[in-house]
This record gives C-alpha cells, structure tokens and sequence, in this order.
C-alpha cells in the first residue's frame, strides 16, 4: 500500500464507513420489498470496509476489524446450505421457504421470513469474498 | 424405528466421532463406535421370525419428489440377510479394531468416520428398493473403501492400491448405473420390486442385452469376478479389520447381492446364466490355483476370496437355470441358489475369523511373510485352533460348515450337466471337473495356509518382534466366528429356516411362493454318491498337491502378470496422455486462455442462432432514442477508447470505471433499480481492487504491446462485440414464448410473500441458481487466497510476515 498521510481523507473515511454499513444493512433488510438485498447489501459493506483500507491501510483496518474472512465465507454457506434443507427436516421438499407476521416490540406488525436467513448467508458469502480476495491481494508485496 | 432412519445411523454417529476421538484422548474411540454396528445388529434380528414367516417390510422417505428420487427401504429375505451380516460382522470388526489400532499412534477419528459411512453406504446398497439410490450408496461404498485402503496413506502400496480399486470399481459402477437408467427407461419406473414385477415384458424389450450386460459389468467389478479380480489383492493394504470387513465379509460381495436381487429379472436369459456361471467358475478356478503363489498370508486369503466369490457367483448363474426347467423344485436344480447364499454365510465366518488371525499374526510378530513364519502352535495356541476352523471349513472338510454348502456346490456343478438348454448339453460336462480342479487348489492353500505359518519350525531370528499369544480382547472376535463355524455345522436347518429360504425366495421368486415349499434339508450324510466320491477325490489328491507344493511353487513366477501389466499400462499411458493433451493448452498466459473461451464463446453461440435459425431484426417493441441516451453512449464509448489507447495504466483504470458508470446510469433510466445499485458498488469494489494490484499487473510494459497490433485478437474481440449485439438485436425483436414475468408478478406476495421481484427470484424462485453461485463465488475466494499465499510460501521464509490470521 502506499503510505497515505491525508488527514481529511481518513477523518472523513471513519464517518462515511458507519454511513455506508448502516445503509448497507438497510438495503439488506429491506430487500425483499425495495430495492436490494443480501447481495448488494454484502458488497457495500465490503465497499465501507474497502474504503478504510484505502483510507489508512491494510494493518490499520486488520487491527479494528480482527475477522478471518475465510470463516465468514464458511459460515455463510453453512446458513445458506442450512435454511435450504431445513425443510426437509420437517417433511417439505428441498427449498421451500417459511413467513409470517409477527407483532415485534419497536417494529409493530413485521413479516419474518426464512428467506432472509438465506439472504444472510449470501450476505456473508459476499463479504467474506471480496475481502479475502482484496486481503490477499493487497497483502502481497 | 424408522428403517431408512437406521441406515443413515452410521453416517449421523459419524459426525460425532471426531469430537468424541478429541475429547477423550483416554478412551479408544472403538467403544463409542462399537455400540452403533450393536444397536443396528439387535435391532434387526427383531425382524428374523416375521421375515421367515413371509413377511417384508418397506418404507420410504421421499428426497427429491419431482425426480421420483426417494430413499425407499425394503427389507426382506435376502436384504435382511446382508443386514445382519453387515452389522454383525461390523461389530465383531469394531471389537477387533480397538486392539487393533493403537490408540496412541492412530489417526482414529478419521479410521471410524470412514468405517460408519461405509457401513451405512452399504446398509443402503442392500436395502434400497430404488434403482438411483442403490447406484449412490453403492459408489459410497467405493468411496470409503477407497479412503479404507489409503488410510496409512504415506505408504506408497496403499495409495496404488486404493487408486487401483476405485478405478476398477468406480468403473464399474458408472456402467452399471447405465444399466439401471435403462431398466428404468424400460419398465418406467425406478423400484426395483416393481421392475420385477414386468420381468417377461422387459425381457422383450430391444435393450434388455445391454442393461444385462452393464449391469453384470458392476456385479462383477465390485466382486473381484473374472479379469477384474486385480484390485482385491493390492486392496490388501488396508489395515487388516478393514480388509476383514470390507475385502471379505460385506464390500465384495454386493456383486453377489446385486446378481442375486437382479436374477428375476435376467434368469429369462441365456447370456446371464452362461455370463454368471461361466464367469464365476473360471475366476474360482484361476484364483485358487494363484492363491498357492502368495507368500503373504493376506495374499493368499485375497486370492481365496475371489475365488470364493467366484464359486458363489456360479451358484447363482447356475441358480437362474431353475427358470427354464419345468417344475425345478422337485429337481437337483433346486440346490443352486440355496447353496449360493448358504456358502455366503459360511464364507462370512470362515473367511472373517481367517482375517483376524493374520492380523493377530502380524500384530504378534510383525510379519505376514509365509517364509519367515512357521511353528507358531505352541506360542499362539488359540489363535492357531482358530485358524485350523476356519482352514479346515474352507478346504471344506466335514464337522465344519463349509463342508456342507461345498457338498451342494458340487452337486449344483453336477446338475448342470443335465441341463439341456443354451449348449449345456455339450459344455456342460466341463463345469463339475472345472469346480473338482478348484476344490482341490482350495483344499490346497488351506492347508498351506495354515501348516506353513503354524507348524513347521519356529525362526525366532526372522520375525521383527518376539511372537507371543494376543490379548484375549482381540481374539474374542476370531473366536466367536469360529463357534459359529462349527455351530453351523450341526445346526444347518435351523440356519437355512431362518436366514436361507426367506433370501432363496427373493432370488427365484418363480420357483417358490413361500419358504415352505423350498424342499431342501441338509445332511452330513447322503449315502455313497458322486459328491461324496468327488470329496474324497478333493481331499487326497489335495493333499499331494500340497506335499509337492515347495517343488513347483517357483514355477508360478514364470507365468506372465498380464492382467496387472494391462492395467498399469493403461494408468500410465492415460497419465502420459492427458498430460500431453493439457500441455497443448495449458501453460500459456491468460490472455491465450483468454481467445480460447471468447473464440468458442463465439462459434458456439452463433453456430446456434444461424444453424438453428434464430435471428430475426424488427423495431416494433423499441423504445425511442432521446437525447441523454445518446450522451451516455457518448461517454460510454469515449471511456472505452481512453483504456484501450492509453499509456497510462492508472488512466487506463479510471478509463474503466467510467465504463462501468455510465452502464450503471443506463440501468437507472430504464427502471432496473436492483441492478443499477449493484452495478454501482460493484465497478467501486472493482476499482478499488484494480488500484490495490496496480503494483501486481505484468512488468511487460504497455509500449511494446501496443506497437505490435495482434490480428488474432483484434478478430476476436470484434466478433465478441458483434456476436453480443446480434443476441440482442435477435432477443429483443422477437418472443418465443410468453414472459415469465406475469407468474411473478401475479405470485410473488401470494406464494413467496415479497415484494421485489428481484430479490424474491434471487433467495426463493431461483434460489437454487444463488445457492450454487455463492458456492461457486466462496470456492473462487478460496481458490484466489490459495494462489497467492502458495506463491508466497514457495518464495521463502522472509515473506512469513506478511501471514494472514
């Protein structure tokens, strides 16, 4: 990386970063209604994080965010591959997805949906992802 | 309890095993693993009395209903049979492996999750009713048998061996799932009773010969049966309770299960019977003879293996003859099929508790070497009664189960003489000599088996350890098959009420309707007829070959190894082949690899819309140009140009992400939301990535590139552009069929409660496609995280710092 000593930039970068992740997990949950969903949602908050790096550096960002990316690739799956066949745990074919409305404290009449657990995995896969691969890139000298 | 339940029970256990082999370093894992072959065991035997009283039992658990794929299973005489061998035998063999196996020095956990996926693999192969899951738990059977093998994998004979036997076996099984995808085509349905049940209508049928064919190609295979016998010995490399279990007891012969559930079906046939005799006859034969070659005690029981299966298998062929004689069961050609599965169970013991002395035999003395070992008796008394047992039932002498079902085997050999269909009337006098041959070699190396490591003189000096009797908890097992072996002997009609005739039925389902009317009882003694005349024949003339056997045995090396020699030939020159075929495309740069995928990109996707006439150009459904179109389109194609012509790299970049940009713009004025945000984050994360590797891209620099105009891909790249545009011109001006888009719409709140279309098709109408991706995409990650950490480390230690968490 290149030594970057631009104060503005990186004072800036901290804001925009908590700006863009609450957007991110926005667009996620929303997605099954408007616009959005686990996929963009996971790249802009791969995007807010690639923005720190570009801001300070890959070291900077390794010790705020202490993740193994490669676990979060893992983990995601396991979600994605789980809320799939849980079904055919309880007698329904390969697939099929659950919903209801739920009365929530804070958030009144809201559907929850087994969908979103999927989505989540995705979500994770594509975070896990691309920042393995800009870790790994970016690590190499 | 659930019967497709408890075959998937070994596979459930195993998940646990390695935790279990972790968390209590101090117990050997063996007794966690030993209740489950236990449980399934009792478990089972709940079933004998009704199975033999004529009732089965089937059940079903549905897998993928619009494929008709379910895990259908069905439990009657012959499965029943297998099941109980598979878990009982198991148990023995888990017993045995506790002593076995070090607890200290042994990769456990990985020994067992192999062992319990096998066993539940094969519980499957003999349970199921449906043709595609029987293929399934079948190649998982090869799958474990393989990791089996290879399991002290730093041992170059075991990787070959394990190698060897998957490719054979594998091989095998990939014809034989041909086969099943036929008789499923032919008689519309995947159930094997059903199948069955249309048997004379198949047997009309244009491809009957080939499933036939195909599927003996997996019975025979799996069995060690005629030129595929190769891989059983090398498959000796297994730790021995694996080779016990596996290699002799159950794995080998789920080709004589699938013969047997399968002859119903072909018995009509002249080819089957002459195929599964003949085949069966010649491999006993051949492998008796070579078995008097080995020198390594598990050499020599390998080869009396095939051989046996060999013998087992002729049964049977001979058993499909019964379908052609008119009121067979009053004839000599009842006995085939009821000798087939009792010699089964016999070998099952006798075989089993032979394995295990060699094990013990090289655990005590750290040797199998034939010529180092010898008067061994008196250290190892137990061990060698056991080992006499079980010689002395395979030679086939009486006060021992084999004896019994080698007397019917001789008198199945016999009727085939009378059998006057399909040129039996001329070869058929072949068959009793060629099984008189193979009695007398089987008669032969069980002596030499037993004599040349128990008797003769003890050399201490060759053995690497000091010989000394095993612990008592090994030898339970051995000893247990053995008192079967003798019990077995004085009670055979108990045996054969039990466990034969309800199996016997579920072979020649035209022969008998219930187990009463299978008239066969057994008896020591028949009086002074061919068999017992041809028995005293095996015996001494059996016992001559052995005396002279240290004469002529260095004779066997000059005999060519062709089979062996066939099969290395044809590993090497398909590793040598394909290495030169992947050399003539790969090791290039990426940019070739690169023409390679868009230049065929090209010819197959316009070879399809002009071949298949697919073009078609009309402005009826466009949209009209305004004025901000042509202004992306504008910048759209000035930032292409500017990466193209560029000297600068980073220029070049940003070039590229104006690109990326104004199609994102594009997307927002024709209303696709979803995609114009993803387009946007993905040419920022793209760009960013692009900025982070800008050190990384290749050193050649950009100016001698761009000097040099390269032909080949100035063509590509136009074709690529054009052959884009023709598919959309063609997609756009023409609807084949109505748009999916109105089931959607009309859908997407009432069956998947969402309201963007988009994400809905993304986790729930389409999630397949996204489960896959992701997949893909992780293994991607992974894949680009591998290149360059191994790149880092083939460098040297100094770049160790550079270590991600």
């Amino acid at each position: 990386m290149l030594k970057t000593n631009d104060v503005i930039l990186q004072f800036t970068a901290k804001i925009v970063f908590f700006i863009i992740f609450l957007f991110s997990i926005h667009i996620f949950m929303a997605g099954h209604y408007t616009p959005g969903g686990g996929f963009v949602g996971g790249l802009l908050t791969a995007s807010a994080i690639v923005l720190l790096i570009l801001a300070f550096d890959l070291k900077t960002v390794q010790t705020g965010f202490n993740i193994n990316y490669r676990l979060l690739v893992a983990t995601g799956l396991l979600l994605a591959v789980g809320t799939a066949s849980f079904p055919m745990f309880v007698g329904e074919p390969f697939f099929t997805h659950f919903y209801d409305y739920f009365e929530l404290p804070f958030f009144g009449n809201t559907s929850l949906h087994t969908a979103m657990l999927f989505d989540a995995g995705v979500y994770l896969v594509v975070v896990g992802v691309t920042l393995t691969i800009i870790q790994s890139i970016g690590e190499d000298e | 309890m659930n019967l497709v339940l408890a075959i998937f029970i070994p596979l459930i256990v195993a998940i646990v095993v390695p935790f279990l082999y972790k968390s209590f370093k101090h117990i050997h894992t063996g007794w966690f693993v030993l209740a489950v072959p236990l449980t399934l065991f009792l478990f089972y035997t709940s079933f004998i009395q009704r199975v033999a009283n004529g009732e089965t039992f089937s059940d079903t658990l549905h897998w993928v209903e619009s494929l008709q794929l379910s895990f259908i299973s069905y439990i009657d005489g012959l499965s029943l049979l297998f099941s109980l061998l598979i878990t009982g035998i198991g148990t023995l063999v888990v017993l045995y492996s506790i002593f076995y196996l070090d607890r200290t020095k042994e990769q456990l956990h990985n020994f067992y999750v192999y062992l319990l996926m096998f066993m539940s693999a094969m519980l499957g192969v003999v349970q199921s009713d449906h043709v595609i899951t029987l293929y399934l738990f079948w190649e998982l059977t090869s799958i474990s048998s393989f990791l089996l093998i290879a399991y002290w994998f730093h041992k170059d004979a075991s990787r070959f061996g394990a190698l060897k036997s998957m490719m054979i076996t594998v091989f095998g099984g990939l014809l034989m799932l041909g086969g099943f995808v036929l008789l499923s085509i032919m008689g519309d349905t995947y159930s094997i009773r059903e199948l069955i049940a249309q048997a004379p209508v198949l047997f009309e049928h244009d491809y009957f010969t080939w499933a036939l064919i195909l599927v003996l190609f997996g019975a025979f295979t799996k069995s060690a049966q005629g030129p595929f016998y190769i891989w059983l010995p090398d498959a000796m490399e297994a730790p021995t309770p694996v080779s016990a279990y596996l290699h002799s007891a159950t794995m080998v012969k789920a080709g004589i299960y699938l013969v047997a559930r399968f002859t119903p079906i072909f018995a009509a046939s002249e080819l089957w019977i002459w195929l599964v005799t003949a085949t069966g006859l010649l491999t006993l034969v051949w492998c008796s003879f070579f078995a008097l070659k080995q020198t390594d005690l598990k050499g020599i029981l390998a080869f009396s293996t095939v051989s046996q299966l060999g013998l087992i298998m002729s049964l049977l062929g001979a058993g499909a003859m019964a379908y052609h004689v008119e009121g067979a069961a009053e004839t000599v050609f009842k006995y085939a099929a009821f000798a087939a599965i009792f010699h089964l169970i016999n070998h099952a013991t006798f075989k089993g508790s032979l394995f295990m002395i060699v094990g013990i035999i090289d655990h005590e003395t750290g040797t199998r070497d034939i010529k180092k070992l010898g008067g061994l008796m008196s250290l190892m008394p137990l061990s060698f009664t056991v080992a006499m047992i079980g010689s002395l039932s395979m030679a086939g002498v009486p006060f021992f189960n084999g004896f019994l079902s080698k007397e019917m085997f001789l008198t199945a050999m016999l009727s085939i003489t009378e059998f006057g269909f399909f040129h039996f009337d001329t070869w058929g006098v072949l068959f009793p000599i060629i099984a008189w041959v193979a009695s007398v070699f089987t008669f032969a190396y069980s002596l030499y088996f037993v004599a040349h490591t128990f008797l003769g003189k003890h050399q201490p000096d060759q053995l690497p350890k000091k010989a000394h009797e095993a612990p008592i908890g090994m030898l339970v097992s051995p000893i247990i098959l053995a008192v079967l072996v003798v019990t077995i002997f004085f009670i055979p009609n108990i045996v054969a009420t039990y466990f034969i005739k309800p199996a016997v039925i579920a072979i020649q389902p035209f022969l008998y309707s219930t187990t009463a009317d299978i008239d066969v009882h057994i008896s020591a003694w028949h009086g002074f007829n061919t068999e017992l005349l041809m028995t005293l024949g095996i015996f001494v003339v059996g016992f001559v070959v052995f005396m002279t056997l240290t004469k002529w045995q260095h004779h066997y090396n000059k005999m060519p190894n062709g089979l062996n020699f066939l099969y290395d030939g044809m590993m090497t020159l398909s590793d040598q082949g394909m290495n030169r075929l992947s050399n003539m495309y790969m090791g290039k740069s990426n940019q070739t690899y690169l023409l390679y995928m868009l230049g065929s990109f090209v010819v197959l996707v316009l070879g399809t819309l002009f071949t298949q006439g697919g073009f078609a150009f009309s402005t009826t459904h466009t949209a009209p140009v305004r004025f901000y179109d042509i202004v992306i389109i504008a910048v759209l194609v000035v930032g292409t140009l500017i990466t193209i012509f560029t000297k600068s790299r980073l220029t070049s970049i940003i070039g590229l992400g104006v690109v990326g940009y104004t199609v994102a713009l594009f997307f927002v004025i024709f209303n696709a939301p979803d995609l114009a945000l993803t387009q946007l984050v993905i040419e920022t994360i793209s760009v960013a990535l692009f900025l982070l590797c800008f050190y990384h891209l290749p050193k050649n620099s950009r100016k001698e590139n761009r000097m040099r105009f390269q032909v080949n891909r100035f063509i590509i790249s136009l074709a690529v552009g054009a052959t884009v545009t023709i598919v959309a011109i063609a997609a756009q001006s023409q609807k084949l069929m109505p748009s999916i888009s109105e089931y959607y719409k009309e859908t997407v709140y009432s069956l998947a409660g969402g309201g963007n279309i988009v994400n809905v098709i993304l986790v729930d109408y389409r999630g397949f496609d996204t489960l896959f991706e992701i997949a893909v995409l992780g293994i991607a990650g992974i894949g680009i995280y591998g290149l360059i950490k191994l790149r880092l480390d083939a460098k040297g230690k100094e770049k160790k710092h550079a270590e991600n968490k």
